[in-house]
């Protein structure tokens, strides 16, 4: 296991490349998240952000490039993945809760039987948890009892009871009807202002505004422009990023004149 | 003629006819010989209780060892076929096809007569092994595709929500994939249960003791020390009280199944 030790940095990403099949999906990604910083990564879909995200974790392997967290190289062959990704916690689009298990045991199955964690030790932690995402209540449900609001927010709980240093986020609120979207994302908030390093991709422009500390734009399996979000979502440089944001900000006009890109 | 008048007309011609041809069969059927050739109380009494406590018993007990023994050989193969090492599957492969296309009759002769033919001796355990192996191994091949394809069916996130929280492949597997696939598969797994509870009256030709045959073997048997058919009849009736409560089960399952989408 090569460690490179990287002083606050959670995430380093050089040059990455991807392919599936003869598609080239990221083409040649650097790209870092420091510790406590929260970052949202936009970008139109097919632009290749969810894949750098489940890169992070390895659910996709690197063609090429390099990917460190926490100062592990996760793309040697030789790293002990499982033991990467008990640090980073994932939060999927489709929620992923395990329907067969209740809440509780969703939330304990894996600190017993990953970290090893006493059923006293694990229920409590899960309670705990289960609470900051105000959901205490529901402990003994099953997910398809829960809303689609109450399954992402168990799923965040259940990646938190892990006690990660890291927190990855793809698309947590896009299968979430619109009235449900403002709980998960005041969860997500709470958690930012706790001071945990999240990457999240994301089309909630305004949580992106709000929370971030900076805004990533991707296109096309490149990073076009990053910056504070003032920057990017305030007033960007490229014509890419402008026009991606004119047809989200305006969804039922047609794009600007794209001539000038 | 309006169309909904000659609809009419021909749905109450169909039924004529539909109650026409039983009246027919009833009228035709000589009733005394049925009843004393078929449903002889008086040649039923002496079946009881061997039938219920010999016969019923031990076609339970065999279709119980040979389901037991094909749902483990099943598993194993199950997870063969879907190995990443190519060696496996093809094995996994052999073995299906094998066992699927080769009838459990032929299959029967060969490990209760075709083996201690060609050994000179009796496979140990006789006839047991001969029948857990003879009507497990073939029940294996069927059971395999059913797991798999429960396995299968299990969407692709749950793994990875499993490996995200550090669980290693074989963990994910046992504690949430394939309790989840054994969800999915209860209804198709009763139904080769039934089938099986019926292909168990195929280890009557094994030419089991005394004390050891089952509900085919008992009802031949005394079919010919009574001189009628009505051993027969009631064998038949016992399977019945095996495979309509479990056909019934299926029907309560699927419904669930259907309503839980």
């Amino acid at each position: 296991m090569t460690e490179t030790v990287l002083d606050g940095e959670a995430i380093v990403v050089r040059d990455l490349h991807k392919y599936f099949g003869d598609l080239e999906v990221l083409k040649g990604i650097d790209f870092h998240v420091k510790s406590g910083e929260v970052v949202c990564v936009i970008g139109p879909s097919g632009s290749g952000k969810s894949t750098l995200l489940r890169c992070i974790n390895q659910l996709e392997s690197a063609t090429s490039g390099q990917v460190l967290v926490a100062g592990i190289d996760v793309t040697d062959p030789d790293v002990n993945i499982d033991a990467v990704r008990r640090r980073i916690g994932m939060v999927f689009q489709q929620f992923n809760l395990f329907p067969h298990l209740s809440v509780l045991q969703n939330l304990t199955i894996a600190q017993r039987r990953v970290l090893r964690r006493g059923r006293a030790e694990a229920e409590r932690v899960a309670r705990e948890t289960l609470t900051t995402v105000g959901l205490d209540d529901k402990v003994h449900s099953y997910p398809a009892q829960l809303s689609g609001g109450q399954q992402q927010r168990v799923a965040i709980a259940r990646a938190l009871a892990m006690e990660p240093e890291l927190m990855l986020f793809d698309e947590p609120t896009s299968a979430l009807d619109p009235e449900l979207v403002g709980d998960v994302l005041a969860v997500m908030r709470d958690l930012a202002s706790d001071g945990m390093t999240m990457m999240v991709v994301t089309h909630e422009m305004a949580f992106a505004r709000d929370v971030a500390d900076r805004v990533v734009f991707m296109d096309a399996g490149v990073v076009v422009e990053e910056g504070p979000p003032d920057e990017v979502l305030g007033a960007p440089k490229h014509q890419r990023t402008k026009d991606f944001l004119f047809r989200v900000l305006n969804p039922t006009k047609t794009a600007p004149d794209q001539s000038a890109g | 003629m309006p169309r909904t008048k000659r609809a009419r007309l021909i749905r109450t011609i169909q039924y004529a006819v539909f109650v026409l041809v039983l009246l027919v069969i009833v009228l035709r059927v000589d009733w005394a010989t049925v009843r004393e050739g078929y449903f002889n109380l008086s040649k039923a009494k002496p079946l009881f209780p061997d039938i219920i406590t010999i016969a019923l018993k031990n076609t339970v007990i065999y279709t119980a060892m040979g389901f037991a023994f094909g749902l483990v050989a099943g598993l194993f193969f199950a997870l063969m076929r879907l190995s990443t090492v190519a060696p496996y599957r093809w094995f996994a492969n052999v073995y299906i096809e094998f066992f699927r296309g080769i009838p459990l009759l032929l299959w029967l002769f060969f490990l209760g007569y075709g083996v201690p033919t060609a050994t000179g001796r009796q496979l140990p355990f006789s006839p047991y092994s001969a029948i857990v192996l003879g009507l497990g191994m073939p029940a294996a091949a069927y059971l395999a595709e059913t797991i798999r394809a429960g396995i299968q069916a299990v969407p692709r996130g749950q793994l990875e929500a499993a490996r995200s929280l550090g669980m290693s492949q074989p963990r994910a597997m046992v504690s949430i994939v394939i309790p989840q696939a054994f969800r999915i598969i209860i209804p198709p797994l009763t139904n080769e249960l039934i089938v099986l509870t019926k292909d168990s009256s195929l280890v009557a030709i094994l030419g089991v003791a005394a004390g050891t045959q089952e509900l085919t073997k008992f009802g031949r048997d005394e079919l010919n020390a009574l001189v009628n058919a009505t051993p027969l009849v009631i064998a038949g009736l016992c399977y019945l009280l095996i495979t309509v409560p479990l056909s019934l089960l299926v029907r309560r399952l699927e419904a669930r199944n259907a309503r839980a989408r």
